[in-house]
């Protein structure tokens, strides 16, 4: 096995953003980490995956502003228990902040984390696995 | 009703309730409307210390000051305020107005001058004018402050627009510096083909702020010539033939075999550049845009027309509104400043035309330009010529 050949994780994420450029080099980074990535384009292409995804990583903002919370929201009901990030550069633009912890918010927000972008991926990468790690141990 | 807070300070006890009594009944209409009405809230103050007391706990609308008090005199109160930067409409109320208390007062800001002894009349004369100037000032401050946030919102948004790309630039080197790329020439080749789509979408940012910069500051250099229109359309819609093509959109031009027009070229090239390359992004596969341009009564009309998605009423009202950019499933990939038709705008009010949008959502879009042609001045035709 050469070092540029991937590690193999047997899970599958779901990568959900309206930037391509966004969606191609992520989609890159969670292959190399191991990871199998199915990707969409939008709110809608992402509702018609199939098969269930190991996690979910979506962006807020898509065509409307709101649509990473909506699909959190739908694919939680469809996919009970699966573990979701949202990625948003709402913080960093607007400082309006979302804590999927707190009780007020998670009545709303039904994702598990947060992510604002600019994203470092090795962060990403430990929320993912982090996520991973909890649904294996329940 | 508003109430305006108004502060009377004189020492004799008359003036004080005069003063109160009539403008306890007085109200003032600012606009046109019944709700424009504003009442006042009388306080009173009997000397310079008192005064400068009462400003202290709640700044007056309007402040009617007497020149002469015991103690701290009305100009040094005047002066202590603007020291403050207490913001008020001052009006000195003085028995005898020496012209060098009268030029001393309108340098520390007092707006207006009552002199005693007043009648009611004058008395409400002299208030309902602090009034106005009180309106207007308000309305200053709050076309500056407006001005101020557009201006804000400008360089936010712009600075997301830049950063967006350079982020999407810095993701594709990190992928190949860290080997996720891997190794396969064709994913190089997309990442290439990303790259300079990305940097060439900021240098075009970058081109359409510089010019929209000139064309809003006036400063632009324009070099108005003969020439014809139909000739400028033809080079933009070979400018635009390769991108229609990939998508096999067929491009149309109706026009008269010459346009004749007096016009910068940049600035024609400009309309048709961004309407043309629009018409062509926003368009559906194997559609067609057509470019009409045609001369009726003293203008020059050019509109484009495309089979594209079109737009709702209410995305229509937000187009020409800068760095908008109407979002939608179908025009995610589609690359833009948000700028295009800010510019088209502004180049037609340059000629004193405008740009109207006729929108059917689902059908497509056509954008009208109508430039008014100067009319040439007559040229004077000799006797003997004839």
């Amino acid at each position: 096995m050469t070092s540029m050949e991937a590690p193999t994780r047997n899970a599958t994420v779901l990568l959900v953003d309206d930037d391509d450029d966004f969606l191609f080099q992520h989609k890159a980074l969670l292959e190399r980490a191991g990871f199998s990535v199915t990707t969409a384009g939008s709110l809608r292409e992402a509702e018609a995956t199939e098969e269930r995804p190991d996690v979910a990583v979506l962006d807020l903002m898509m065509e409307n502003a709101d649509d990473g919370f909506v699909l959190s929201y739908r694919l939680k009901k469809r996919f009970p228990g699966l573990p979701i990030i949202v990625v948003t550069a709402v913080t960093s633009e607007t400082g309006m902040m979302f804590d999927p912890t707190s009780p007020q918010e998670r009545a709303w927000v039904s994702a598990d984390k947060v992510l604002s972008k600019p994203i470092r991926f090795e962060q990403l990468l430990s929320e993912i696995e982090r996520l991973l790690g909890a649904t294996e141990s329940r | 009703m508003e109430m305006l807070r108004v502060l009377i300070v004189d020492d004799e006890p008359g003036i004080r309730l005069a003063v109160s009594r009539v403008l306890n009944g007085l109200t003032v209409l600012t606009g046109e409307t019944l709700e424009s009405r504003v009442g006042f809230n009388v306080e009173t103050a009997e000397n310079g210390k008192e005064a400068l007391d009462a400003v202290e706990r709640a700044e007056p609308d309007i402040l009617l000051l007497d020149v002469k008090l015991p103690e701290v005199s009305g100009t040094d109160v005047l002066r202590q305020l603007t020291e403050r930067r207490v913001d008020t409409v001052t009006v000195m109320i003085t028995a005898y107005a020496t012209l060098d208390t009268v030029i001393e007062a309108t340098k520390l800001g007092a707006y207006d001058f009552l002199p005693k002894p007043f009648t009611p009349d004058e008395l409400r004369v002299a208030v309902r004018r602090a009034v106005k100037h009180l309106m207007v000032r308000r309305q200053a401050r709050r076309l500056a402050e407006e001005k101020r946030q557009v201006r804000f919102q400008f360089i936010s948004v712009l600075g997301h627009e830049l950063k967006a790309p350079l982020a999407a630039v810095e993701g594709y080197l990190q992928i190949l510096k860290d080997g996720s790329a891997g190794s396969d020439p064709k994913v190089f080749a997309h990442i290439i083909d990303r790259v300079l789509a990305r940097t060439g979408g900021m240098r075009k940012l970058i081109d359409d702020l510089l010019n929209l910069t000139r064309i809003e500051s006036g400063r632009k250099k324009r070099d108005l010539v003969d020439l014809d229109v139909r000739e400028v359309a033809a080079i933009a819609i070979e400018d635009a033939a390769a991108a229609a093509h990939d998508r096999g959109i067929e491009l149309h031009l109706h026009a008269p075999p010459s346009v004749p027009m007096l016009a910068d070229r940049g600035e024609l090239e400009n309309i048709l550049n961004n309407l043309i390359s629009n018409a062509v992004k926003y368009n559906r596969d194997d559609g067609r845009v057509d470019v009409f341009i045609g001369a009726e009564d003293g203008a020059v009309r050019i509109a484009v027309k495309d089979t594209g998605i079109g737009l709702a009423p209410d995305e229509v009202a937000r187009l020409f509104q800068e760095f908008v950019r109407i979002k939608s499933e179908r025009t995610r990939a589609v690359s833009g400043t948000g700028l295009g038709l800010s510019i088209v705008k502004k180049v037609a009010q340059l000629y004193g035309g405008d740009v109207t949008v006729d929108s059917q959502a689902g059908v497509g879009i056509t954008f009208t330009v109508l430039l008014p042609v100067p009319v040439p001045a007559p040229v004077p035709v000799a006797a003997e010529d004839r």
